[in-house]
């Protein structure tokens, strides 16, 4: 549905997006991953057709977003960081008037506003002016907005950046619902656990270029697992340093009574780590051995380009 | 076009919901009347005239629904205002054309438009202002008036664009006095230098403010022989139509544009 070769776009100086791939199957989502500054707006814009790429193409189902934006705007809805929506309207009013400005008719207008406010929560404010509403309120209404004419293809920018976790909450319910009716979504954002809660795929960019994509999964498999093994005293460090790193352990750590390692992903178990310390006659007072979180992964990447 | 109505409509449903806006509306052009009507009336007298008051009022009056429709200031703020936010941005990413949301602004302007010459004129008529021109000549005057005022706002809605930013947009309101001030509105030309008589003669204002004199039939300034001042009916109808050529397209190419 989304299909991005060798994306690129300067602004002067910048280079805010050097060469991006990206293919979203349909009914899937993909999220954009980097810091403050990686180009994941840029590449948004792009595919919004907002901004015209310097160089590479794509297409969105199908139709170039260079000389086929008319084609692609009939696609595609986006929702931004910053609440697109009129605040001296209450929030029916801004339903309805994109709802015509999509050619619905006025009653068809008045009937998808109703029902959207419904569907996610919206009703009680709607007929309020929408300045008056809360930061997440009017970050859904933006969300809904962009629903209206049931786009197969929604961009998402930094949809939740700046929410309370209860706002984020109801946004990701949101999504996840819009997700389970068929839509291709491609969203960024700078938590790792939003992008590890809603998405299919991942893929992580800074200085605009991919560093790494795949499943969450995957990419925490990227760094493997952290073990970590906790002693009743100083004495045995250094025997379960050295056992640490016969397991094939790297990057090992000491802290206290405490030693960790990180080990390949799937290559040791829990069991198999315990026995080999016993056999070695190490006294553990606790053990374990733990998946990384995205935040780690996201650091472990980010860190090697910066 | 079709989409220019919703576009419209949205500004118009906005107005509605914000009273203070429309208390401005209403009361800005009774000010406008009494404060100049009666300030400038009483100290400046028309050529040929011992002294201002009564004729002055009516001199003005075309003057000040010029004045009113070629202040580009609020298109300007509000183009600004929403460039920035990402309200442009959810309108040029939606299947309409990219004149729409511009022309939809346009025409809501028009419509405040209407409304602030009717209460001016009303007022004009309360302090003294006549229309002695026919019917016909009137329904043309207010068509000349209500295709400047069109064109105005799209002068606006370009800078604002192109300011791209409130603050800018807010600063540059002072530029749109001048025009008002180097033009036949409140003043004949002929008390002028030369040369500035010259600009003000060929200043669109002038031209609009003179050819509502002549069809309402008011007392007008004398021409200095400028033929956009000789001619003023056509030389309005030929700036308004000339500025909507150069400023629809450029406006809005830069709304399309907005943003890159």
């Amino acid at each position: 549905m989304i299909e991005a070769e060798g994306l690129g776009r300067g602004y002067g100086e910048v280079q805010a997006l050097e060469s991006l791939d990206l293919s979203v199957p349909e009914g899937t989502v993909c999220a954009l991953l980097g810091p403050n500054g990686a180009g994941k707006t840029t590449a948004i814009r792009i595919l919004a057709t907002l901004l015209a790429p310097d160089t590479g193409t794509a297409r969105i189902c199908g139709y170039d977003v260079a000389t086929q934006g008319a084609q692609v705007r009939r696609r595609i809805g986006l929702a931004g960081q910053h609440a697109a929506v009129d605040e001296a309207l209450t929030g029916r009013d801004n339903l309805f008037i994109l709802g015509l400005m999509h050619h619905l008719g006025r009653r068809a207008a008045r009937a998808r506003a109703a029902e959207l406010l419904q569907r996610f929560d919206l009703e009680a404010a709607a007929d309020r002016p929408v300045k008056g509403w809360s930061g997440g309120m009017r970050r859904r209404l933006d969300l809904i907005a962009s629903l209206i004419a049931e786009p197969p293809v929604l961009f998402l920018d930094e949809p939740t950046t700046g929410l309370d976790p209860h706002s984020r909450d109801e946004i990701h319910s949101a999504v996840a619902e819009l997700t389970r009716s068929g839509t291709t979504v491609l969203l960024t954002t700078q938590y790792l656990e939003e992008a590890d809660r809603l998405a299919d795929n991942l893929m992580v960019i800074d200085s605009g270029r991919e560093i790494a994509q795949g499943t969450p999964e995957e990419l925490k498999d990227l760094i493997g697992a952290r073990v970590e093994v906790v002693l009743p005293s100083d004495e045995q460090i250094s025997q379960a340093e050295q056992a640490l790193t016969a397991l094939g352990g790297d990057d090992v750590a000491v802290q206290e009574h405490r030693v960790s390692a990180t080990v390949k992903a799937g290559s040791l178990t829990l069991p198999e780590l315990v026995r080999h310390l016993d056999e070695l006659g190490i006294t553990l007072q606790d053990t374990g051995i733990r998946r990384p979180t995205l935040d780690e992964v996201f650091l472990n990447l980010t860190r090697s380009t910066r | 076009m079709r989409d220019a109505l919703p576009a419209a409509e949205r500004l118009l449903t906005s107005v509605i919901r914000n009273p203070a806006f429309i208390l401005v509306l209403v009361t800005a052009p009774i000010v406008l009347v009494l404060i100049f009507g009666f300030i400038f009336g009483g100290a400046i007298a028309l050529p040929g005239e011992s002294s201002g008051g009564q004729t002055y009022r009516e001199f003005l009056l075309p003057g000040l629904l010029v004045m009113t429709a070629s202040n580009i200031v609020p298109s300007m703020v509000s183009a600004a205002k929403e460039n920035h936010s990402g309200l442009t941005d959810r309108f040029r990413s939606l299947p309409i054309s990219r004149a729409a949301v511009p022309a939809g602004s346009a025409l809501a302007t028009l419509v405040y438009g209407v409304i602030s010459f009717s209460i001016m004129m009303i007022c004009g008529l309360v302090v003294g202002w006549r229309i002695r021109g026919s019917l016909a000549d009137t329904l043309l005057a207010m068509l000349i008036l209500l295709l400047f005022q069109f064109s105005a706002s799209w002068i606006g809605m370009y800078l604002g664009y192109l300011f791209d930013d409130e603050e800018t947009a807010g600063q540059a309101a002072i530029l749109a006095i001048p025009p008002g001030m180097v033009s036949n509105v409140f003043v004949p030309t002929e008390s002028m230098p030369a040369w500035l008589g010259t600009i003000a003669a060929w200043n669109p204002l002038s031209s609009v403010a003179a050819a509502l004199r002549e069809l309402f039939g008011n007392p007008s300034a004398p021409t200095g022989g400028a033929w956009p001042l000789e001619n003023p009916v056509t030389a309005s109808l030929i700036w308004t139509l000339g500025l909507l050529a150069v400023f629809v397209p450029l406006c809005t190419l830069r709304y399309a544009r907005a943003g890159r």
